[in-house]
């Protein structure tokens, strides 16, 4: 092995030291999948009887669904029926500062730049009252309810806002789109819901990090984002913090929806347990992720950083359905030791002048396999139709893979698709010359990898895009701390 | 400050340099001059710390310190440059943004304070007018990302200005430089040479040291000096070229 692979391997070998698991009472259902299970958890969330009835035609189609084996990744069977669908609000253990918290995950806050508050709240510390109960959380929800702005968790707005969830739910993603959007649909646990009223401009991004007393609802999650005539909203899912879960596999669904002159920005940092170094353990991440720009003039656009999960497997996609409408995709994918991804999205131009982007940079690293899949189609009616795509992939050592499947079907002669695509590697070259002028090789390693992805972290809020950058730099060191 | 002392080197079994000595003090420039494929650019890899190189035989100390022993980063960090012959593309990274990198671990290692936003801009903008090199370049592209060969060389004088190394190495600086890019690259060394720094100037060619003035000027040839002498060597190597040298050589070897 030169010289050149064993630095990268080395550096990109590397464990998951931030890891914590803790053992915490929950009532949880018993283990299996049957109509029984779905009525449970219906129940348990004191859901109305069109909810179940929803529930119960998507468990009835799911068992007739079959796994899908076209993703290129490759895991062992999973037993659905070695599952428990629905646990009670799982309550963070309470700490009193963070001396009891982990040391090892501390330190991972600070090289993410975590403020000391978020820290708190992330490892399960009490806040001080001060920070609860003044300060940002309270403003901001006062703010957000004075605009007529609903931000709250699923559970909660089937009961106050029941028109809306039965006007929306399954709309963009039928509970029969796919094997895991139908699962998902059946047995779901919690999420988000988001509406933002006509005209208003939501002013502050939104982030699950506010709703962080509720509860960890990470399994099978669901988001519903509604965005009325004239509105804006920009919405982030995730941490850069390392998640851990016991359940393994993970099943979520998120719809938007975009009227006239409507904009929706959702941006999404993965991070969960990607298994260890050896590929044992880690989370399988099935999600279905889909807009539809239903409105003139509307626009959804993705970006997510993913360097999270053993396995991963979505599609964040736009339905360009309004005339004029925009959907943009910007993604970067990271994999190292056995992970596996098999992301990219779908845009569907079905009205006129339609425009879509969509650039995804892949980076793979120790034993790793990266696929980018993406279709553009253009529909028959959608004149005048554009996309333009880039997927760039990135490859550390000789021992991973990255793959890239596009696919496109135009029916319109008006549609113009453009497809970029590059390969390269980190070479010798670039870490001797980062060396050269003082960089060690974990941080080369680091900053190269943020250059390259440079043009997606620009599409995160700020802040974001900072942690995101760190957390690019911490995924691919040798150690932590 | 610099001592090379008897140093073989060689790359996959091939014998490249065979018994090098070379003492450098600060204040001093020294020009390395030969053929091609004499081991010129070797010499200057092999001190900044290249891998792939074997050091087989000999010792380096740098400020007594064993230079060998040391990993590239902290070569740099003691204060050695190299201006690559050929400089590397960094991808979504602007010059700037690299140097802030750089500036801030080489002041870690040396256990100061890293520079001020304020005092990071302050210096950039004061070595840029030096070097004179356009703003937009380190600011807004990437690390040499599309940059012709003359903005490559130029952006390495303009690294070195901003690291203020103690050692610098340049590599074939010269190379793909038409005359008005070589007199500022030049200007930029002068003006950055002083009584505390030395510099070694690897170059095939003796036009460049019409510009930046060697104290010593040694010949490389088949892996070892073969001559050193003042500055009129440069110009005697100019007149006759290399072929008197290597004949030289070949009749003492017989």
């Amino acid at each position: 092995m030169s010289e050149e692979l064993k630095i990268l391997e080395d550096v990109t070998r590397q464990e998951y030291a931030y890891g914590f698991t803790t053992d915490i009472e929950s009532e949880k259902a018993p283990k299996g999948l049957n109509e029984d299970i779905v009525r449970l958890i219906s129940s348990k969330k004191d859901e109305p009887e069109w909810l179940l009835n929803w529930r119960l035609r998507a468990f009835r189609q799911f068992k007739k669904m079959k796994e899908p084996k076209w993703p290129n990744v490759h895991y062992p069977p999973i037993d659905l029926q070695d599952i428990s669908y629905y646990a009670a609000p799982k309550k963070k253990p309470k700490l009193n500062s963070l001396d009891e918290v982990d040391p090892e995950l501390l330190k991972t806050f600070d090289k993410l730049g975590i403020p000391i508050e978020e820290q708190k709240m992330l490892s399960g510390v009490a806040v001080d009252v001060v920070w609860d109960s003044t300060s940002v959380v309270t403003t901001f929800k006062e703010k957000l309810k004075e605009m007529g702005v609903i931000f709250m968790s699923f559970g909660e707005a089937i009961h106050e806002h029941p028109d809306l969830i039965k006007k929306w739910l399954g709309k963009t993603i039928p509970y029969n789109d796919n094997y895991y959007a139908a699962l998902n649909s059946a047995v779901f646990s919690d999420g988000s819901f988001v509406y933002i009223p006509k005209g208003v401009r939501c002013p502050m991004e939104l982030s699950t990090y506010f709703r962080i007393n509720e509860s960890n609802t990470g399994q099978f999650e669901r988001t519903l984002i509604v965005a009325e005539e004239g509105s804006y909203v920009s919405y982030l899912e995730g941490c850069t913090a390392p998640q851990r879960d016991e359940n393994q596999l993970h099943a979520a669904v998120v719809e938007l929806v975009a009227m006239d002159d409507a904009e929706i920005k959702y941006s999404t940092v993965q991070n969960w347990f990607p298994g260890d170094e050896n590929g044992n353990g880690g989370i399988y991440n099935f999600v279905t992720k889909r807009g539809n720009c239903r409105g003139r003039n509307s626009k959804i656009s993705w970006t997510q950083v993913e360097t999270g999960s053993a396995i991963t497997w979505k599609y964040p996609s736009v339905y360009l359905t309004g005339d004029n409408s925009v959907g943009e995709f910007y993604s970067v994918a990271l994999t190292n030791n056995y992970q596996q991804a098999d992301t990219g999205t779908k845009m569907v131009h079905i009205g006129k002048n339609t425009k879509s982007t969509i650039i995804s940079k892949g980076i793979s690293a120790g034993k790793s396999q990266n696929s980018y899949r993406g279709l553009v189609k253009i529909g028959k009616k959608a004149t005048n139709a554009r996309n333009f795509s880039q997927c760039d992939s990135l490859l550390l050592g000789d021992k991973c893979g990255a793959h890239t499947f596009p696919y496109i079907e135009v029916s319109h002669p008006s549609g113009t698709v453009e497809h970029e695509a590059t390969t390269s590697k980190i070479g010798e070259d670039q870490i001797f010359y980062c060396q050269q002028r003082g960089i060690d090789e974990e941080k080369a390693i680091g900053l190269i990898v943020n250059g390259f992805s440079r043009e997606v972290l620009n599409k995160l809020p700020m802040e974001f895009a900072v942690e995101a950058q760190k957390l690019l730099a911490i995924s691919l060191e040798g150690s932590v701390g | 400050m610099l001592e090379i002392n008897n140093l073989h080197v060689s790359i996959e079994d091939k014998k490249i340099l065979n018994g090098i000595n070379l003492v450098v003090n600060p204040g001093e420039v020294h020009a390395i001059m030969g053929p091609n494929g004499s081991g010129k650019s070797t010499l200057a890899s092999v001190l900044a710390g290249r891998e792939e190189y074997e050091v087989t035989e000999g010792t380096v100390t740098f400020d007594g310190e064993d230079l060998l022993e040391l990993s590239p980063e902290e070569r740099a960090w003691a204060g050695i440059f190299l201006a690559f012959q050929y400089p590397v593309e960094i991808p979504g990274i602007s010059t700037v943004q690299f140097l802030k990198n750089a500036i801030g671990s080489i002041r870690e290692a040396r256990g100061l304070d890293n520079l001020s936003a304020r005092e990071f801009l302050k210096l950039m903008r004061e070595k840029a007018k030096l070097v004179e090199i356009d703003p937009k370049l380190i600011q807004e592209r990437a690390v040499n990302e599309g940059f012709s060969g003359g903005e490559k060389k130029r952006n390495e004088i303009f690294q070195m200005a901003m690291l203020e190394p103690k050692l610098a190495l340049l590599d074939e600086t010269d190379s793909g430089l038409d005359i008005d890019a070589l007199k500022i690259v030049s200007n930029g060394v002068n003006k950055l040479k002083g009584p505390e720094n030395g510099v070694i100037v690897v170059t095939h060619y003796q036009r460049l040291l019409d510009y930046i003035v060697p104290d010593y000027v040694h010949v490389l040839y088949n892996g070892r000096i073969v001559k050193s002498g003042p500055r009129g060597l440069a110009l005697e190597l100019e007149e006759k070229g290399y072929d008197w040298i290597k004949a030289e050589v070949e009749a003492a070897a017989v």
